[in-house]
């Protein structure tokens, strides 16, 4: 009997001996691997993302939106707000009147230079209420957050993210000095502790003033958002049909604000993309099957090409099973390298999509891995197996004869 | 002992039928040193594949040391052939990617036999074939001469019963051919079955029996008067 270690080195043999053949089918392997490992990754990525940005906005959160979405609930186009009409701090203010509403902060959103001493630097401002640090569930880590005065008067106060406070500020105390914002002056009162993204910022990159400073130094009186945090999961549906009705009131019965929640944003989101990253997983396992064809074929001539070398080791007395297990180990060699450079190219791929864009977390779901490695390691055995059926079939006079 | 009976070996190609073997019985005592001749196409391989297990009769019996081997499945005639039959082909045969060391260690590698009894005879066999040079060349740098002893000593490695020889020294001038020649009468002497298909009438003359044969069937058999 054929020993495997035997039978594996006399295939390590022959693969390597036909170096052209073997690098094909690897590359045809490790392209259908690595496509399944980063295209997942990619899908997985995006979802990750998008569901880390609204989770970390904060629990029983109701948005509303400036701007009518005919789809009610998450559809995600509304996320960029088509203003249509003003959504103003009065309307805010008038949505504070709910007993089941937990806190109200209003956000205006523009982008400024600051600068203090000569440094400078482009930033993302945001314009919100003193309530805006519980809603977000943010930690201070000097200072004082927004003081909680009436919203519409503006006042020259700051709050600054911990990366901003490093690059103005260096090594000088940041509490009590002015930066330059915009135009204006704002004396920065707090330094934020949090860190992470969300709504496309970075919080350590983020200058909060109050809202109403932010609506003169932009000039835009419309809100981008109001958030409405409700005080139990049960009350968001009854709160968000008095969000709608009052707003109804207010803009002559004109349904032109879109109110959702965070649930149903992050539900949709991960439902479309969940369903993107099985999409292209599918698309790239369609690679893997193209690979394993091709395996077949390959084996298939591999057979043709040596039936003089098979009718040679039957005529030495090997047993058609030893050929049938000589030629599924070489299909078993090959398409387990296939795999295992594919999962490298996979890898080094999501890597290099994490570096370049190093928001999207673009890690391949582990399902996607070791699917990818089955289908890879069964097509590979599965579309040998007619070949070294035929192999281990041949007659050996027929096979020696020919050359 | 080989011992064939009523040994009938058809082909069937298109709606003729070839006879290649025709009513074939023979008795081969062990040791002998038999010579098979005949024109082309009377039917010497084929009854030497058949010999050898590599082929099947189409009827009658053939018995390999007193066992009816047509009996036998596929894996226990394989198991068959790798004990007790050796073959020496025409066209060496020999897998280009090994070395001669390798080629020779096939049939042990086929058997399961340990990796270090495997070295010992592999190297005892380059030895008696007088190929210790050539041990890690593989078979395109071996001359034709070089590359049928390799062949030989592979055929021989598992000690067999039977050597059989297919025209051995067809694709060899000479002096090659006379030298493998020489090489197989030796193993002879030491006591295996040989069994030689040529077509040269001097090299038919060396063997103790020689059998012609035609259109399928034994014309002669002598058993020749030894005149080495
Ligand atoms: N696989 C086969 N299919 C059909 N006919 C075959 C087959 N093998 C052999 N034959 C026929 O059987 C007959 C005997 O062939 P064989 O090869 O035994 O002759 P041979 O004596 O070895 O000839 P040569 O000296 O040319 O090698 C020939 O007529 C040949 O055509
Ligand atoms: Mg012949």
């Amino acid at each position: 009997m054929l020993l495997l270690r035997d039978a594996v080195r006399f295939s390590w043999h022959a693969l390597t001996a036909n170096t052209v053949r073997t690098f094909l089918m690897l590359l045809a392997m490790s392209i259908g691997v690595g496509s399944v490992v980063i295209l997942t990754a990619l899908g997985e990525g995006a979802r990750n993302y998008i569901t880390n940005e609204f989770s970390s906005l904060g629990t029983n959160l109701v948005i509303v939106i400036p701007g009518r979405s005919e789809t009610s609930g998450g559809d995600p186009a509304t996320m960029l707000g088509v203003t249509e009409r003003d959504l103003t701090l009065n309307d805010a203010l008038a949505l504070t009147r709910h007993p089941q509403v937990q806190r109200i902060a209003p956000l205006n959103i523009g982008g400024a230079e600051i600068s203090w001493q000569g440094r400078k630097r482009e930033v993302s401002i945001q314009g919100t209420s003193a309530e805006f640090l519980k809603l977000r569930h943010w930690e201070m880590s000097q200072g004082k957050f927004l003081p909680d005065t009436d919203w519409q008067r503006p006042k020259s106060v700051c709050v600054i993210g911990i990366n901003i406070r490093n690059e103005i500020f260096g090594a000088h105390a940041a509490l009590g000095k002015w930066l330059r914002i915009g135009d204006r002056r704002f004396r920065v009162i707090g330094i934020l502790a949090s860190e992470g993204q969300s709504l496309g910022i970075d919080v350590s990159d983020s200058v909060i003033i109050p809202v109403a400073s932010a609506q003169s130094l932009f000039n835009v009186p419309s809100l981008f958002r109001i958030f409405v945090e409700v005080k139990t999961r049960e009350a968001i549906p009854k709160v968000m049909a008095f969000i709608k009705n009052t707003l109804r009131d207010r803009h002559q019965g004109e349904e032109d604000v879109t109110v959702i929640t965070q649930d149903a944003v992050l539900a949709t989101f991960d439902r479309i993309l969940t369903a993107l990253t099985y999409a292209v997983g599918g698309i790239a396992a369609i690679s893997l099957a193209v690979a394993g064809i091709l395996i077949m074929n390959v084996m298939l001539v591999t057979v043709s090409q040596r039936t003089s070398e098979i009718g040679l080791l039957k005529s030495l007395g090997a047993s058609g099973k030893a050929i049938l297990k000589l030629i599924l180990i070489e299909a078993v060699l090959l398409s387990s390298l296939g795999a295992a450079f594919g999962f490298a190219l996979g890898q080094a791929g999501s890597w290099v999509i994490r570096y370049a864009f190093p928001v999207l977390p673009a890690y391949p779901p582990t399902w996607a891995m070791v699917a990818s490695l089955l289908v890879a390691l069964i097509t590979g055995i599965l579309f040998s197996l007619l070949p070294a059926k035929k192999a281990a079939r041949l007659n050996p006079v027929d096979a020696l004869m020919r050359r | 002992m080989i011992k064939l009976e009523n040994i009938h070996r058809n082909f069937q190609v298109g709606d003729q039928t070839v006879h290649a073997l025709n009513d074939i019985t023979l008795t081969i005592n062990d040791g002998e040193y038999l010579s098979v001749m005949g024109p082309s196409g009377s039917g010497k391989s084929t009854l030497l594949n058949l010999l050898g297990l590599l082929d099947q009769p189409s009827s009658g019996k053939y018995f390999l040391n007193g066992n009816d081997v047509t009996e036998l499945s596929e894996d226990m005639q394989a198991s068959t052939r790798n004990k007790n039959i050796g073959f020496v082909f025409q066209v060496f045969h020999l897998i280009p990617r090994l070395t001669a060391a390798e080629n020779i260690e096939l049939p042990l590698v086929l058997a399961g036999i340990d990796e270090k009894i495997r070295k010992q005879r592999v190297s005892h066999a380059l030895e008696s074939m007088n190929l210790i040079e050539r041990a890690e060349h593989k078979p395109p740098q071996l001359s034709g001469g070089q590359r049928q002893r390799v062949a030989i000593a592979r055929a021989t490695i598992m000690q067999p019963s039977v050597l059989l020889a297919d025209e051995p020294t067809g694709n060899l001038d000479q002096k090659a051919g006379l030298n493998v020649i020489e090489t197989l009468e030796q193993l002879n002497q030491h006591g295996i079955t040989l069994i030689i298909v040529t077509h040269d009438e001097t090299l038919g003359a060396r063997s103790t029996r020689s059998i012609r044969m035609l259109d399928g069937r034994i014309e002669s058999d002598n058993i020749a008067s030894w005149t080495g």
